[in-house]
């Protein structure tokens, strides 16, 4: 953060609440805590409505005239559609033990990111407009009317939560303020108020089928890259294929891996490990994105990009789909995919052509998770592997929020990283596995403007780093998600200096014996393997 | 205000009771016609709420899974906190809803120099709301020896359990203490915790204000302004036989308690009490962790505009072609 407060200044949170009520003290849209507006251009390429460059900043957001009745009637659409949506407005009892579980409130002190009450500025909405004693009681019975400034406000937090369901995990009602905040986000963009981070990539992956926009020859540009540096690092020059009909599997991963460090390692590790199993593999440009920022829009922009997927291991008439190391992007193929785009009547139950395993978990959406397929090639001995080329690092692990707690992939990362690193220390226990904390930039926060928020956001996670780092000496944080290693790098260096972020098939790599290759000098970063230093 | 209105409205109640039956005696009305229509409203409220909330689908499988999923036979599954089958979600949902296992993993979370995060075991709030939930429940079970004519050995039982310290003349019930201890603790924290009295509406100690004005009156009643017991089943037996009669003699101190129960009845399906019937219908905790293995349906999916294959090969045919990747239309 070139500006913005230090870490010390950062970490100084006071988390008592102010004296006004929280319905009498007025919201302040903070520089560094927000994202910048959509752009007109890009809500038109996905036919969105009221699209206009706005400034969240200004006071005028340009809001079209019927703009109450609007958010009204669509929140009476979802509360029909979605019991989640209706059940959780109506019997949350503010018990308060959801209050502290949250990244931001930890992180800021704000008592509007209590996931409590980031939920109960959509619900005094609610029970103003929908419920009996709202209509009659008013304020009284915890209702607000939904002027400009309550807009305002909802938007404003609604764009401080990272959809993580940590929350959800403690309530005793298991009320999910993911699910609030994603009904949140559909009301706003049908007022045009989404931001420029999101529906940017939006835009792009619709027309290009990737976040980052890269076109066709661009992602084989990208990926020629990595070639070469692992032919450098290895000698063996490999080959992946790109659109091709008759593969066996169709491989999809963040488009994040395909663009920066230290995506791009991850992305290098995968290619290693299926070229030295043999895999008949392809890439697909058209499906060339794993994650899917229509999922912070609306329901059906999530679906519309999703759909690529089985579109295209239809046409390309492979038999299963194996996923990259990404977390929103799981849990969309875990509990939305098949119900949204399935069945995928037209491919069959994923089997490892290595080690026969059938994978019953995924016997209808036919797509498994490759920390899964590798786990189990380790399993069954199908890799020769020499962990002391990670000898170097000091390894802990971050689960990602959606794998966590959207999935329960939990073990099969740790078994892959015990088999290929030598040095593994856990967090503490109240920070990973299910009560893992987020990056601090999911859900399409990740933008530089709302670095301040970022960096509060990312504190519990950063601090519980820090504790192993002065505890075992871990320097490197692995991940199974293309966003946490773009963020997880830019909070480490903000509040755990040194620590290096990776993928856990980079790991893999680094570790994996190939058949035909050169003695390794270097890991995949370039940096000398160890006992090579002097080399 | 937020904590002094729904007080002085509880206060109020009372009042109106004892105005009600001891001065302008209007023991029919708050002996048998309140609580009617109380019970009534109470029901057919209570169903209403549930059928409303079923009435909305449920379009996705959103479990909040809290344990290692299903994979691999050489990988422990958590089955209760990821449950992939029907028996699991069974369970699951029985240690949410009679141990409110949720709760249980609340954690405290401190901020020191450093900074230092820390998440210490927090089980106050659990245990009190678990002490106060059952404590509650049995209270209620202890009550149908009024709404029987022969007491059967189960409440017999239920009752000797609660008894069991034999404390005074008559038996001091356990459960009575713990109620109280328990609502006056919820009270407190929300009083006491700044955070959680910044979030705490009205509609947040009016019922806990109500419920400990019944479990007062009620201890009242048993302990020290005794009541003509008789008459009070009398009443009772004939409010359940449809055959209401209103015996002499009672006090005014039971018709108070009556109507600060038949006021919990009447607000219980509109407010948030009606929690006791949502934790049944939470998609993230009711719903089995298998849509990958088993397609989930949503009633209302519809087809949705989507960028083909087809167009996207229109744009970039020719960057395509000059990249060498194969194309449908040449």
């Amino acid at each position: 953060m070139a500006k913005g407060p230090t870490p010390a200044e950062l970490a100084n949170i006071d988390y008592t609440p102010p004296q006004t009520e929280w319905m009498d003290t007025p919201t302040v849209i903070k520089t560094g805590t927000f994202c910048w507006g959509a752009k007109a251009k890009n809500l038109n390429i996905v036919e969105f409505p009221n699209a206009r460059d706005w400034n969240p900043s200004e006071e005028d957001w340009k809001l079209p005239e019927n703009w109450q009745e609007i958010f009204l009637k669509g929140m009476k659409d979802l509360l029909g559609k979605y019991r989640s949506f209706k059940v959780f407005m109506d019997i949350c009892v503010r018990c308060g033990a959801c209050a502290d579980k949250c990244h931001f409130f930890i992180g800021s002190g704000d008592p509007k990111n209590m996931p409590v009450l980031r939920a109960e500025l959509l619900r005094s909405v609610y029970r103003n407009d929908f419920t009996m004693a709202g209509k009659i009681l008013g304020k009284l019975a915890g209702g607000r009317k939904l002027t400009l400034p309550v807009l305002k406000e909802i938007w404003y937090y609604l764009y401080q939560c990272t959809e993580c369901r940590r929350c959800s995990l403690f309530c005793p009602y298991g009320i999910d303020t993911a699910e609030i905040t994603m009904m949140g986000r559909e009301l706003m963009n049908l007022l045009g108020l989404n931001t420029d981070w999101i529906s940017g990539p939006v835009a792009n992956c619709y027309m290009k089928g990737n976040h980052l926009g890269l076109e066709p020859h661009a992602i084989m540009n990208s990926i020629e890259g990595m070639i070469d540096d692992i032919e450098t690092i290895t000698g063996i020059r490999i080959n992946p294929s790109f659109n091709r009909k008759g593969a066996e599997i169709l491989f999809v991963t963040p488009s994040g891996d395909l663009f920066a460090d230290p995506g791009t390692y991850t992305a290098m590790g995968y290619m290693m490990l299926f070229h030295e199993l043999g895999l008949d593999y392809t890439w697909s440009t058209y499906a060339s994105e794993g994650g899917n920022f229509g999922f912070f829009t609306s329901n059906e922009m999530a679906k519309r990009l999703n759909s690529k997927i089985y579109a295209e291991a239809k046409r390309l008439g492979v038999k299963y789909i194996i996923g990259g190391e990404c977390g929103h992007m799981w849990r969309v193929l875990t509990q939305y995919m098949d119900t949204w785009n399935g069945p995928a009547d037209f491919l069959e139950v994923p089997v490892s052509p290595i080690t026969g395993t059938r994978f019953e978990n995924a016997k209808s959406t036919k797509m498994i998770h490759v920390t899964e397929f590798t786990a189990d090639l380790i399993k069954n001995n199908k890799l020769k592997l020499d962990p002391s080329r990670n000898n170097g690092l000091n390894v802990t692990y971050h689960d990602s929020c959606n794998t966590a707690r959207g999935m329960g992939l939990l073990d099969e990362p740790r078994y892959i990283i015990k088999n290929v690193c030598n040095t593994f220390h856990e967090m503490p226990e109240n920070t990973i596995r299910e009560q893992t904390f987020c990056c601090g930039s999911g859900t399409g926060l990740n933008a530089s403007e709302n670095m301040e928020l970022r960096m509060r956001g990312g504190l519990p996670r950063a601090n519980a780093v820090k504790f192993v780092k002065e505890q075992y000496g871990v320097n490197t944080l692995a991940n199974i998600c293309a966003i946490d290693r773009a963020t997880l790098s830019a909070s480490m260096e903000y509040w755990v200096p040194g620590t290096r972020v990776t993928g856990v098939h980079e790991l893999v790599a680094n570790a994996l014996i190939m058949k035909g290759e050169k003695e390794r000098e270097t890991d995949l970063r370039g940096d000398p393997l160890p006992g090579k230093e002097g080399n | 205000m937020k904590i002094l209105l729904p007080f002085v409205a509880v206060i109020a109640l009372v009042f109106l009771a004892y105005a009600g039956v001891g001065v302008a005696k209007l023991h029919f009305l708050f002996g048998v016609v309140l609580p009617y229509a109380a019970i009534a409203v109470f029901i057919f409220g209570f169903i209403y709420r549930m059928f409303i909330w079923g009435k909305s689908p449920v379009p996705f499988s959103i479990p909040t899974t809290a344990g290692q999923q299903k994979s691999f036979p050489w990988i422990k599954q958590n089955k209760l906190d990821n449950p992939s089958s029907t028996l699991g979600v069974i369970g699951r949902m029985a240690l949410e809803v009679l141990l409110f296992r949720s709760l249980f993993r609340n954690t405290k979370t401190e901020l020191r120099d450093g900074p230092v995060l820390s998440y210490g075991s927090e089980k106050f709030l659990w245990a009190a709301g678990l002490a106060f939930h059952w404590s509650f429940l049995i209270i209620f079970v202890r009550h149908f020896r009024f709404f029987m004519q022969d007491v059967p050995v189960v409440l017999q039982m239920i009752e000797g359990a609660d008894s069991f310290f034999q404390v005074g003349a008559p038996l001091l019930y356990l459960t009575d203490v713990v109620l109280v201890a328990a609502v006056t603790f919820l009270v407190f924290r929300r009083l006491a915790m700044p955070l959680i009295k910044y979030i705490s509406l009205p509609a947040d100690y009016f019922p806990l204000f109500l419920i400990l004005g019944i479990a007062i009156t009620g201890i009242l009643m048993r302990y020290v302004t005794k009541v003509h017991i008789v008459g009070v089943k009398e009443l009772v037996m004939g409010l359940v036989s449809f055959s209401p009669v209103i015996p002499d003699g009672i006090g005014v101190i039971f018709y108070i308690h009556l109507f600060l129960v038949s006021t919990l009845l009447l607000y219980f399906p509109m407010s948030k009490l009606m929690h006791f019937g949502g934790v049944f219908l939470s998609p993230t905790r009711n719903m089995p962790a298998n849509s990958r293995e088993v397609r989930h349906v949503n009633p209302w999916n519809y087809p949705v505009h989507v960028h083909t294959y087809e167009e996207y090969e229109n744009d970039f045919r020719d960057k395509m072609k000059k990249a060498g990747l194969p194309v449908e239309k040449e």
